[in-house]
């Protein structure tokens, strides 16, 4: 029972480490929070939906086509709710609110084209069961676990050890010394707010799959949580994010499995707050720097 | 090499530099003294293109390089170290030199790192550790020696003498001579004048966001006016 809820929580999770991952990148480069990010993520699943049903590509097309679909939506964000703000010396608060513009535009889109009702992917792998003894686990599950730590690890490896890489991390550090090193900060900023976008498009799949509900407004409390490991884990740290998100996710499926099941959100986002009374500046955010 | 002709900057309503002219002769140490808020930092950054003039040209090697964005300046062959340093902490020692080499694509970057190292033999110690753990001194040695790495033909030292001991204050100002020595041109802003007209060839006063006095260091040395503003007075009474 008890590895059973840490395998539940932990496939749940990776999805949420996902999102926020998308949020703490954003938040490294520009500082801001997009409030948009929670409907490229819901359109990045109706993406995927439509070309499973309709084209009937196989799965992993369908994510690679919304990964794409998510990188133009937030290039399309980039240039029209985040670049024009930040030409002129606004306040900090107006990339907020563009970006909460772009996201009841996605979902007023996505309510035209896709419809209210909530859709599922067509039954895949038949439901079929693994059984390892001490937990059994989908195999649904497992692809959702593995494309999400696999993503995980590769974006951990690129941020690392390649140059682009490194200039978004220093770029996230400080963008004036990224560029006075010689680093294109405009350029770094788009990239990494494409490959925010897109990143965020594949947890939409993968949400998707898990819940076998995808709807216009799925990408609202999905935001919410996504924001609030941004906060667990450390203003713009990416460690943070990975480990805020597994933790959010353990901690809604053991309420649910003892006992609090209505509660598991409250429950969840309470147990954040008590961390964050505890360590302020989030689990991997270093003191005295707003959490960075 | 570089020249700034009627430059006016500032930061929103506030006018921080009113119309500087400025020469820095190729192969130079050029010096730019001044109290606090006198517009030095200000006239570093414009040049950077960190800050976009109000008026005024920049000109470097014959080129209009005014109000280009700073990665492009850098590709020009200019290079800052900002006041304060700007380390990037979260990376290690041989990331922050790595990343002076951004622009960089040629095979002699590990051998220009291992110059750097040869020069400054504590970062090689340091290598692996991050940048935010280093002593002031330390991450003095390792900014001037990530904007080296970029190989610019002209280096902008912002206050490198600031908060450190008298010993690493020594230090650097030999380095920057050495550097000099092997063919860069240097802009040396300092509050530290005593030392800094030591160093330099010619060097420019700065009041209140313009340019007072210049002259050939060696005689701005012995000029009362400076004697008393800046190195403490020249007699007794």
């Amino acid at each position: 029972m008890l590895w059973q809820q840490v395998v539940n929580g932990l496939t749940l999770g990776s999805t949420y480490a996902l999102i926020a991952l998308g949020y703490t990148l954003i938040f490294g480069v520009l500082n801001i929070v997009n409030m948009a990010h929670g409907e490229i993520f819901m359109f990045g699943a109706f993406v995927a939906l439509m070309l499973v049903t309709t084209f009937k590509v196989n799965l992993l097309v369908a994510m690679a086509g919304a990964a794409l679909a998510g990188a133009v939506l937030g290039y399309l964000l980039e240039v029209t709710a985040l670049r024009p703000l930040r030409k002129r010396a606004v306040s900090h608060m107006a990339p907020l609110i563009s970006t909460i513009g772009v996201s009841i535009f996605l979902e007023s889109l996505a309510l035209n084209l896709f419809g209210a009702q909530s859709q599922s992917f067509p039954p895949m792998f038949s439901g079929k069961l693994l059984d390892f003894g001490l937990f059994q686990i989908s195999v649904i599950q497992v692809v959702i676990l593995a494309i999400s730590v696999g993503l995980m690890l590769v974006l951990k490896f690129w941020l690392d050890r390649t140059k682009m890489g490194k200039s978004i991390r220093a770029t996230s550090e400080n963008i004036d010394t990224a560029a006075i090193l010689g680093v294109n900060t405009q350029r770094v900023i788009t990239i990494t707010v494409m490959l925010a976008s897109g990143l965020g498009a594949v947890a939409g799949v993968l949400v998707g799959l898990a819940f076998n509900a995808v709807e216009p407004t799925m990408g609202i409390p999905m935001g919410f949580k996504g924001l609030a490991v941004l906060i667990l884990g450390g203003l713009g740290n990416i460690t943070g994010a990975m480990v805020g998100g597994l933790l959010l996710g353990i901690a809604e499926v053991f309420s649910v499995a003892y006992g609090a099941s209505s509660y598991r959100e409250a429950v969840a986002f309470g147990l954040i707050m008590v961390l964050l009374f505890l360590r302020p500046q989030g689990l991997f955010g270093s003191p005295g720097n707003g959490g960075r | 090499m570089l020249e700034i002709k009627q430059m006016a900057a500032g930061y929103g309503n506030i006018t921080a530099l009113k119309g500087i002219d400025l020469f820095i002769p190729q192969g130079s140490i050029v010096s730019l003294i001044g109290a606090n808020g006198a517009g030095k930092t200000t006239t570093m950054k414009t040049i950077m293109g960190l800050i976009k003039p109000n008026s005024g040209q920049v000109t470097f090697e014959g080129k209009d390089i005014t109000g280009l964005a700073p990665y492009k300046i850098v590709s020009q062959g200019i290079s800052l170290v900002p006041e304060g340093r700007s380390i990037l902490a979260g990376m290690t020692v041989l990331e922050n030199l790595e990343m002076g080499a951004y622009q960089r694509n040629d095979s002699n970057i590990q051998v220009d790192i291992h110059k750097i190292f040869k020069r400054f033999p504590i970062l090689e110690e340091r290598k692996q550790q991050f940048g935010g753990t280093l002593s002031g001194g330390q991450q003095q040695m390792l900014a001037m020696g990530r904007a080296l790495m970029a190989r610019p033909k002209l280096l902008l030292l912002d206050e490198p003498s600031m908060g450190l001991a008298p010993l690493v204050v020594a230090d650097i100002f030999k380095v920057i001579q050495e550097i000099n020595g092997e063919g860069t041109t240097v802009l040396l802003v300092e509050q530290n004048v005593r030392q800094a007209l030591k160093v330099a060839h010619y060097a420019y006063v700065m009041e209140t966001g313009r340019i007072v006095l210049e002259g050939k260091a060696a005689d701005l040395v012995h000029d009362p006016k400076i004697m008393d503003a800046y190195l403490g007075g020249s007699r007794a009474g």
